[in-house]
């Protein structure tokens, strides 16, 4: 089997967080609350989140908050639940949640339910089911799951279930991994994994996993490292995870490495991004690899702090 | 972020970068200036078309943009000089989208865009469909262009029939087009669910699709996407009723019960078992008559941990109130008014009934309270065969007839047996020009149709069911895509357990009475051995919900999902298999008479991540209600809180003999706190304990 280069990879997602100037980062300042997520918790798992001062990281997410009480993806930027989760979450990663006025949060992302439990991302109106995962994960986290109507929210979400036992993004919409990983989860963190069709599901999931050992995110298309995370966690979530060779994935996975510069790439031999880096460890994690904190695969955040955030409380 | 080739930048590709950067840095920090300030200008809104069109992610441009529309339309309302006609508006914006998608036609952003442009009021279908056109040419896989053709159709009122026909145009274009074969299936479901005109005869019009499928698979086999419209079809072909088929007792049968205890718990337990989990079973839906009134209704509880309230089995208690030895009927009316459901929806209208009678006799020879004293060594030895024991062979034999009364077997549709038996011979065809996995598995998945479809059906073709055949296509399968060898033993070991089970004469060969020979207890246990199969799943219960004793050792079992329907196990052995962690061992939580059990030689502890975390009750999915006390954490010593879902399981069971030795997570420290935890246990990995 391969190796992950850990070292690389914390040195490149720390090197990420001081670069801004390059034009990758530019067209991408509007999501970096995500690239903070993505780069944190990658850092939490490989056992280096204190790589990273909180007293910088802290402050900042706080300015990315809006009046309404939902946050942007970067100063100045309009509120959107997209960044108001992965706020949630690194301040979950840092346990500091509390800084926040969660009522005021809450109240925010309560009010984008619409009557048919879908959500809204922002007030103007896209609605997707991705929108009803961050709502019910962030709101479980916040523990205040009781602002909305759970009962209409997932049964919006099972509108959204198709023949093929997969979710798409709205009703009628194709199945696509990465819709099914937010229905799945949303369906896990709620309680409600009985209105999944496991095997139907599972074995559409499973014939993910093409030749080369990596995962695809829809039929006959080609293999992505993210979809180890979304075709992993759901699988999972309905524990149908041995239906999958894990090893090849593994292989796949390290293959995707740069082990020169650090960071992991789509495919093996493409540039490298936060985004893909924070997805490949979490995938490895999820398929056990030796010395990465286990992550929790509905939450997307490691293990101890979902278990502190629930179990205690 | 995809796609984007790995190499070290030059130069030049560094200074280039660097420029393009810094252009846009200025117009992201324009916009947010002009923004805030809501900066409407001429001017302004020109440089927020500038960034979009490079930048179409950048959701915040497109916040300022629609406030831009609403300020120019506005203008409009108020006659003021020099302001734009909403047509003229509108138009730029759609442009505007257009031009965007050209740089990334995945830009949800700028879908959503041209989505709220269009609820204004403005453009034709024919401009939409015509840019949906251009789209799909480019990929025909673009899910964000078919849920935008989906939005158009139903706010254009564009007929399902029409759609159809854009499918079918597709899928001959490209067989290779999932997403057509996607959408074909909604809007067939549509149209045949709302039986619209020439859509009224299903299985006339599954016919046609398994023909048009046909085409497909035979031109190019090794493409999924036809194969999994062909699964579509064969769902909606087996489509039917939930079934009933057993109980326990079963039908015919006779249960002796002992009054040698308090009133309170003279009661035995009644199961029903269907073919799929279903709801709605009550006092209202199934009707028990026998001696006794007991004036409410009976409760019936779903043998399944299931937050829907559907399982396939169901049970309820019925008492027996009596003093002296005599014998009672009873019997059970199931389905009688509509109400008992499956889970989509199907209900179980088919009326049908069991009876059996009850006698009270002073020896215990059944299912109350089992005596443990002396510890279960499991020792085959201690298995009498049927054959050697004529009146237990009786009885043995009675419980393994499946049987309900003829006037309640089912018969299956002609038409659907005809298909089922076409879509095989078409198959065999494909793979004798073509060695395809997928093809395989269809093969397989048929044969499993076909012999169930005897089984449950009153087939009067002669056929047997044969399972030989499909344990073969699997075996083949595991040897073709290894990858997928997990999925392929779970479907193995399906296969197997419908070949052992309904055949009476396959069963009782794994069956007999078990009795401690070293105890002088009297009381024996039916007993069932299904160890060393290379089983990694259970199933087809229905035909064991009297066993007492149940060997299930030496197999690959990860989870036991469905043994909550055995309510008689007393004994259950599952030493040498994969369970993975305590919370694979839910399902024991609702077998009350288990006192016995056996889990050693798993992988309890060996793994770091929890696939059964959010399938069993636990505050992380807030399944347990006001059964969690988070004390446990805050007031709890320390035992407690690292072992809390150990704590859980086995505080719930009454067990007298446990084995865990050679799991992970077994030590000192755990082995001390489960002692503590059941006062009751006696043997604990063999030792005698309390």
């Amino acid at each position: 089997m391969g190796e992950l280069v850990v070292e690389k990879h914390i040195k490149y997602i720390i090197s990420i967080e001081k670069k801004q100037d390059d034009f990758a980062s530019v067209v991408m300042e509007h999501l970096r609350l995500n690239g903070a997520y993505w780069g944190l918790t990658t850092l939490d798992v490989l056992g280096k989140l204190d790589a990273v001062d909180q007293n910088e990281v802290i402050p900042w997410i706080m300015q990315c908050q809006h009046e309404s009480g939902g946050f942007g993806g970067n100063i100045g930027h309009d509120p959107h639940l997209l960044y108001t989760l992965s706020a949630i979450q690194v301040l979950a990663l840092f346990d500091k949640i509390d800084v926040l006025d969660i009522e005021k949060v809450a109240n925010y992302i309560a009010s984008l339910q619409n009557e048919d439990g879908s959500f809204s991302g922002d007030i103007w109106g896209e609605i997707d089911t991705r929108f009803s995962y961050i709502a019910i994960c962030s709101l479980a986290l916040l523990q205040h799951l009781g602002k909305i109507n759970v009962e209409k929210a997932v049964e919006y979400i099972v509108s959204c279930k198709n023949l093929d036992g997969g979710f798409g993004c709205t009703p009628g919409a194709e199945s696509h991994a990465g819709q099914i990983f937010c229905c799945v989860g949303a369906l896990a963190i709620t309680g409600y994994l009985d209105h999944v069709d496991k095997d139907l599901l599972g074995w559409w999931l499973c014939e993910r996993q093409v030749k080369s050992g990596g995962l695809n995110g829809r039929p006959e298309k080609l293999p992505d490292v993210c979809y180890s995370w979304w075709v992993l966690s759901s699988l999972i979530m309905i524990d149908r995870v041995h239906w999958i060779d894990k090893k090849k994935l593994i292989n796949f996975i390290l293959d995707c490495q740069d082990k020169q510069n650090g960071g992991i790439s789509d495919r093996p031999d493409d540039a490298v991004d936060v985004f893909h880096t924070y997805f490949g460890v979490a995938g490895l994690s999820l398929l056990e690899y030796p010395g990465l904190k286990a992550i929790d695969p509905a939450y997307a955040l490691p293990v101890d702090v979902v278990n502190k955030i629930f179990l205690t409380k | 972020m995809h796609g984007i080739p790995r190499k070290a930048p030059t130069q030049e590709e560094r200074d280039d970068s660097s420029l393009k950067a810094a252009k846009l840095r200025d117009l992201q920090s324009l916009l947010l200036h002009f923004h805030h300030n809501k900066i409407y200008t001429e001017e302004a809104i020109e440089i927020s078309a500038k960034l979009l069109e490079s930048n179409p992610e950048h959701y915040t441009a497109w916040n300022y943009r629609k406030l831009a529309v609403q300020h120019l339309l506005d203008r409009h309302q108020q006659n003021q000089l020099d302001s734009q006609s909403p047509q003229s508006i509108l138009d730029d914006e759609l442009i505007l989208v257009e031009n965007a998608l050209k740089t990334n036609f995945k830009a949800y952003g700028a879908w959503h865009h041209r989505k709220w442009v269009l609820s204004k009021g403005h453009s034709s279908s024919d401009r939409e469909l015509r840019l949906l056109g251009k789209f799909q040419k480019l990929d025909s896989r673009n899910f964000h262009a078919w849920n935008y053709r989906r939005f158009i159709t139903e706010l254009k009122k564009i007929p399902d029939e029409d759609e159809l026909q854009y499918t079918t145009d597709m899928i001959y274009d490209n067989f290779s087009n999932y997403s057509a074969w996607h959408n074909r299936s909604m809007l067939l479901s549509k149209l045949l669910e709302k039986s619209a005109k020439g859509y009224e005869k299903r299985e006339n019009v599954l016919s046609e699709e398994f023909e048009f499928v046909r085409n497909a698979l035979f031109t190019d086999p090794d493409d999924q996407s036809g194969w999994f419209y062909h699964s579509w079809l064969l769902g909606q072909t087996l489509k039917r009723e939930p079934l009933f088929l057993s109980s326990s007792p079963p039908h015919g049968s006779n249960l002796s019960l002992s009054i040698d205890k308090p009133y309170r718990e003279r009661h035995f337990p009644l199961i029903l078992y269907f073919s799929e989990a279903v709801g709605g079973v009550s006092s209202s839906t199934v009707n028990v008559e026998y001696f006794y009134d007991g004036g409410d209704g009976l409760i019936w509880f779903p043998l399944a941990a299931n937050k829907l309230g559907f399982s396939q089995a169901w049970l309820t208690y019925i008492k027996y109130p009596l003093d002296t030895l005599e014998s009672f009927h009873v019997k059970v009316t199931i389905a009688q008014f509509p109400g008992i459901i499956s889970s989509s929806g199907m209900p179980c209208s088919r009326s049908c009934y069991i009876y059996f009678t009850a006698s009270i006799c002073l020896n215990n020879q059944e299912d109350s309270e089992l005596q443990t004293t002396h510890k279960i060594s499991w020792n085959e030895e201690n298995i009498k065969p049927h054959s050697t024991h004529p009146e237990d062979a009786n009885l043995l034999a009675s419980l393994c007839k499946l049987d309900i009364t003829k006037e309640n077997k089912p018969t299956t549709p002609m038409l659907c047996m005809e298909t089922i038996s076409n879509e095989i011979a078409c198959s065999r065809e494909l793979l004798l020009s073509s060695n395809c996995k997928i093809g395989k598995l269809t093969l397989a998945r048929l044969l499993v149709a076909h012999n169930t479809l005897i089984t449950y059906g009153c087939m009067d073709s002669g056929t047997e069911a044969n399972y030989e055949e499909i344990l073969a296509l699997y075996h083949d399968l595991m040897k073709m895509d290894p990858a997928h060898i997990g999925y392929y033993e779970d479907e193995y070991s399906l296969v197997l357990m419908k070949q052992l089970t309904p055949n009476t004469e396959s069963l009782l060969k794994l069956c007999g009475n078990y009795q401690e020979l070293s105890s002088p207890s009297i009381s024996s246990y039916t007993s069932v051995r299904l160890k060393g199969l290379s089983l990694s799943r259970v199933s087809c219960l229905e035909h064991l919900l009297w066993v007492q004793m149940l060997d299930l050792s030496n197999n690959k079992l990860r989870s036991i999902e469905g043994l909550e329907a055995l309510q008689q196990l007393s004994c259950l052995k599952l030493s040498n298999n994969r369970l993975s962690s305590f919370t694979a061992l839910e399902p024991l939580k609702m077998l009350n008479s288990l006192r016995v059990l056996d889990v050693s030689y798993n992988e309890i502890g060996a793994h770091t991540i929890d696939t059964r975390r959010y399938l069993c009750s636990s505050p992380l999915n807030s399944t347990t209600g006001s059964k969690w006390q988070s004390k446990i954490f805050t007031d709890g010593d320390a035992d407690l809180k690292h072992f809390w879902y150990a704590y859980l399981l086995f505080r719930d069971l009454n067990l007298v003999q446990l084995d865990i030795v050679g799991n992970a997570v077994v030590d000192e420290r755990l082995k001390a706190f489960l002692v503590k935890l059941m006062p009751a246990l006696k043997w604990f990995d063999g030792e005698s304990c309390h």
